[in-house]
């Protein structure tokens, strides 16, 4: 059927052109009516309820019974198509409020995510995309199960699919609690809740089929949304509208400017008020528990003299606060007194330039830097290349040639995004540098004074000159693209665009996610083990059941505001790296491979990882020391790879060789067409 | 199922163009963060050379990878017969 294909083809580009369109012109529309005064809350809302009325409309319309529609969309999504929904699908609301906040703090270190997360795709278009089309099921457990003959490996399969899946889309969750609650001004658990309807409008009566059309949708909003400001900065500083070409300048007088700043008298006097702040610190806590007895003490005679003394109201109430604020115990006073310590020792010297690479005190500490960038770039390329989410999208092309098309254009996809955020951090950085850095306390920008209401900015004068530097400023990490727009001095319209962005982000990738993980339930375990008899209908009413239980509980988990939750995200790639990435590829490219290695290999590259997690992560109660070559225990695929590889191997050759038509199957998968074989290029739905 | 003397050749060039592009990505990603001091004394259009690798140049070369993939996989799917149209 390629005509009825490439007319497909034809309506969906037209279709969505019309959108782009609409979307710009709803853009400029929205930036006249602040011009005419229309209130920045009304913008906030605006943005917000139309967004999510478009993809609930797209969600609604995609609705489907078919269950190749449900599960793959009816394997007809265009290569072009494909891709942006996997772009929208992988990019998630880490990519794009945190990113450029990671890399205007870690500079060179913070690249570490921007080649893990594409890089990863060079693995998924050489190693798994072709031969899972060609393999042409519905979900990963399901190729496991397959290749490894049986229920075991399938059920590992979901295990380690609902392990990594779970704690990423919580992360989502959150993110969408986070936009609502600060642009529209609802409260975060009330925030997560109208998310979670955004999210189960899209996927819930239209499946596989409703998530990657508003996955397309979606990718158009926030690629739009995260390019506008840069864009414009970037005109601003240079005067050239193209951020990612010409920011290499920019980043020369940002070093120039580093240089220059570092070692301002002012800046260093600072910088030794905040040694001393740390210092004392750390003298309060060596004396425990009596440091804390004698520091309760001190306050209430401060109190008293205060009272004493008729002392403004203002300084009487700083001193109450302090009183209540006081640690109520040992091991409080531990916690509280150590971060302050650490957020007074950062500060107690200038931060490293920003491309300065692998920078430590010593050789010694050069190369363990060394070592956990590479860790953690080959954790976060492997774990890319081992997310269901997104090694699923490729089953729903319509060839394994078009699969082959779509990895391209997602990488592409992806890539306008983390080519541009490094530009953005370096535009921010200079701005911030440049025009706020010495600036007088007293005429500081609108912004400053917005994000500090939230908490996201904080201004300390430690050393009471009455101007800014550079370390009495603190930002949170989300503030440099949430407030790019203000710090540039863009009109609101442009914030709204941005939360927007975020919006969709954080709402397609948990879409991808939730689905990944109800489909692993309902279809895996219920249909294939439980009840192999179910009819097409019963399959479908246990999918969508599942779909809201699995949202329900994400929300919740959510709404408790988990503290480690960036932990828990990085984790996940180590988790679905060690336990999926060696059994997919042998399973392709190693005909030996067995039940029994595949087996052992996914139980032992998942206990490497975990095991190595829980020893090293203070979240499980256990001790960086522990650390083997001092790799961070996110980095703990670093370990479980290999060794999930190693024990898939050893086992496979100590045990008998998989049966003949396990081997007819990885031959099959091997080429596009075999004549004689089972064909996946199917589009008839009545085939499945 | 028989495998023809064309199949077998179609796999020994799939997986040579495999090994080749995977090295390429190897080579790409990791010798700028292992030679990244040294790299990073020079300068490339204001860039210093390991951090523009790190956020543009490995990047591009990612993407050229995938295409030329794609491309010439579909060409060798045609010329041994294996296409699936």
């Amino acid at each position: 059927m390629p005509n009825r294909q490439s007319q497909f083809n034809r309506q969906l580009r037209r279709m969505y052109a019309w959108y782009t369109g609409g979307f710009v012109l709803f853009v400029v529309l929205l930036a006249i009516g602040e011009q005419l005064g229309m209130p920045s809350q009304w913008i906030g809302y605006v943005f917000m309820f139309a967004t999510i009325a478009l993809y609930a409309g797209i969600g609604v319309m995609s609705r489907t019974a078919d269950v190749s529609e449900y599960y793959v969309a009816g394997r007809r999504v265009p290569a072009l198509f494909n891709g942006m929904a996997t772009g929208a699908d992988w990019m998630s609301a880490a990519s794009f409020i945190g990113l450029a906040g990671t890399l205007y703090f870690s500079g060179y270190q913070g690249l570490a995510f921007v080649l893990g997360w594409t890089g990863g795709y060079c693995l998924v278009a050489l190693l798994l995309a072709p031969y899972l089309r060609k393999f042409g099921e519905y979900t990963i457990p399901d190729f496991l199960g397959a290749r490894y003959g049986g229920n075991l490996a399938r059920m590992i399969g979901v295990g380690a699919t609902i392990l990594a899946s779970f704690t990423y889309v919580v992360a989502q969750i959150y993110g969408v609690g986070l936009i609502t609650s600060r642009f529209v001004g609802l409260e975060f658990e009330v925030g997560v809740f109208v998310g979670l309807a955004g999210i189960l409008v899209c996927s819930f009566l239209g499946g596989m089929r409703a998530v990657t059309w508003t996955q397309v949708a979606q990718y158009i909003i926030l690629i739009l949304a995260y390019l506008i400001p840069v864009v414009i900065l970037s005109t601003k500083v240079t005067g050239i509208p193209l951020p990612q070409a010409i920011y290499g300048q920019v980043l020369e007088k940002l070093s120039a400017k580093e240089a220059q700043l570092f070692t301002a008298p002012d800046e260093l006097a600072v910088n030794t008020l905040y040694q001393q702040r740390a210092d004392d610190y750390a003298a309060k806590i060596r004396g425990l528990p009596a440091s804390l007895e004698a520091e309760r003490t001190a306050l209430t005679a401060r109190l008293e003299t205060l009272k004493v003394a008729n002392a403004p109201a203002k300084e009487l109430a700083a001193a109450e606060m302090g009183l209540r604020n006081m640690p109520r115990d040992e091991a409080e006073a531990r916690r509280i007194w150590g971060d302050a310590l650490k957020q007074a020792d950062a500060k107690a010297r200038p931060p490293q330039p920003h491309t300065a690479a692998h920078a430590g005190r010593n050789e010694d500490e050069s190369d363990t830097r060394r070592l956990n960038f590479i860790a953690l770039v080959v954790c976060l390329t492997v774990g890319t290349a081992s997310l269901p989410h997104i090694l699923m999208r490729y089953y729903t092309t319509p060839s394994v040639k078009e699969a082959r098309q779509s990895v391209f254009w997602s990488l592409f996809f992806i890539f306008l995004l983390y080519v541009t955020a490094p530009a953005y951090a370096v535009f921010a950085k200079w701005e911030v540098y440049d025009t706020l850095v010495g600036t007088t306390i007293a005429s500081l920008p609108g912004w400053v004074a917005s994000w500090g209401k939230v908490g996201l900015v904080k201004i300390e004068d430690i050393n009471g000159d009455g101007l800014l530097q550079l370390a009495e400023l603190s930002l949170n990490t989300d503030v440099i693209v949430l407030a790019t727009p203000e710090i540039a001095g863009l009109p609101y319209v442009i914030s709204g665009l941005v939360a927007a962005g975020g919006l969709a982000a954080a709402l397609s990738t948990a879409d991808g996610l939730l689905l990944t993980i109800a489909n692993a339930m309902s279809h895996d375990v219920y249909y294939k083990v439980i009840d192999p008899q179910a009819s097409t209908q019963r399959r479908l009413v246990i999918s969508k059941a599942l779909l809201l239980v699995v949202a329900l509980v994400a929300a919740y988990t959510a709404s408790l505001k988990p503290d480690s939750i960036l932990f828990m995200v990085g984790f996940a790639f180590s988790l679905a790296a060690s336990a999926f990435f060696p059994a997919l590829v042998c399973g392709v490219f190693w005909k030996r491979a067995n039940k029994q290695g595949a087996v052992a290999g996914m139980l032992t590259g998942l206990a490497v990882s975990l095991y190595y997690a829980s020893t090293t992560h203070p979240f499980f109660g256990g001790d960086p020391s522990n650390a083997w070559f001092g790799v961070e225990p996110i980095s703990s695929g670093f370990f479980g790879i290999p060794a999930g590889f190693v024990v898939i191997v050893v086992v496979s050759l100590l045990t008998p060789a998989p049966d003949q038509d396990t081997q007819d199957m990885v031959e099959n998968l091997r080429y596009p067409r075999l004549d004689g074989g089972r064909q996946g290029g199917d589009s008839d739905p009545g085939a499945y | 199922m028989q495998l023809s003397e064309s199949h077998r050749r179609y796999w020994r060039r799939n997986l040579r163009i495999t090994i080749v592009l995977i090295l390429i990505w190897l080579a790409v990603t990791f010798l700028p963060i292992y030679y990244a001091q040294a790299l990073n004394r020079i300068t490339f259009l204001g860039w210093p050379l390991a951090f523009y690798m790190g956020a543009q140049g490995s990047l591009i070369i990612y993407v050229l990878i995938i295409g030329y993939y794609a491309w010439t996989m579909n060409r060798l799917d045609r010329e041994h017969g294996v296409q699936e149209d």
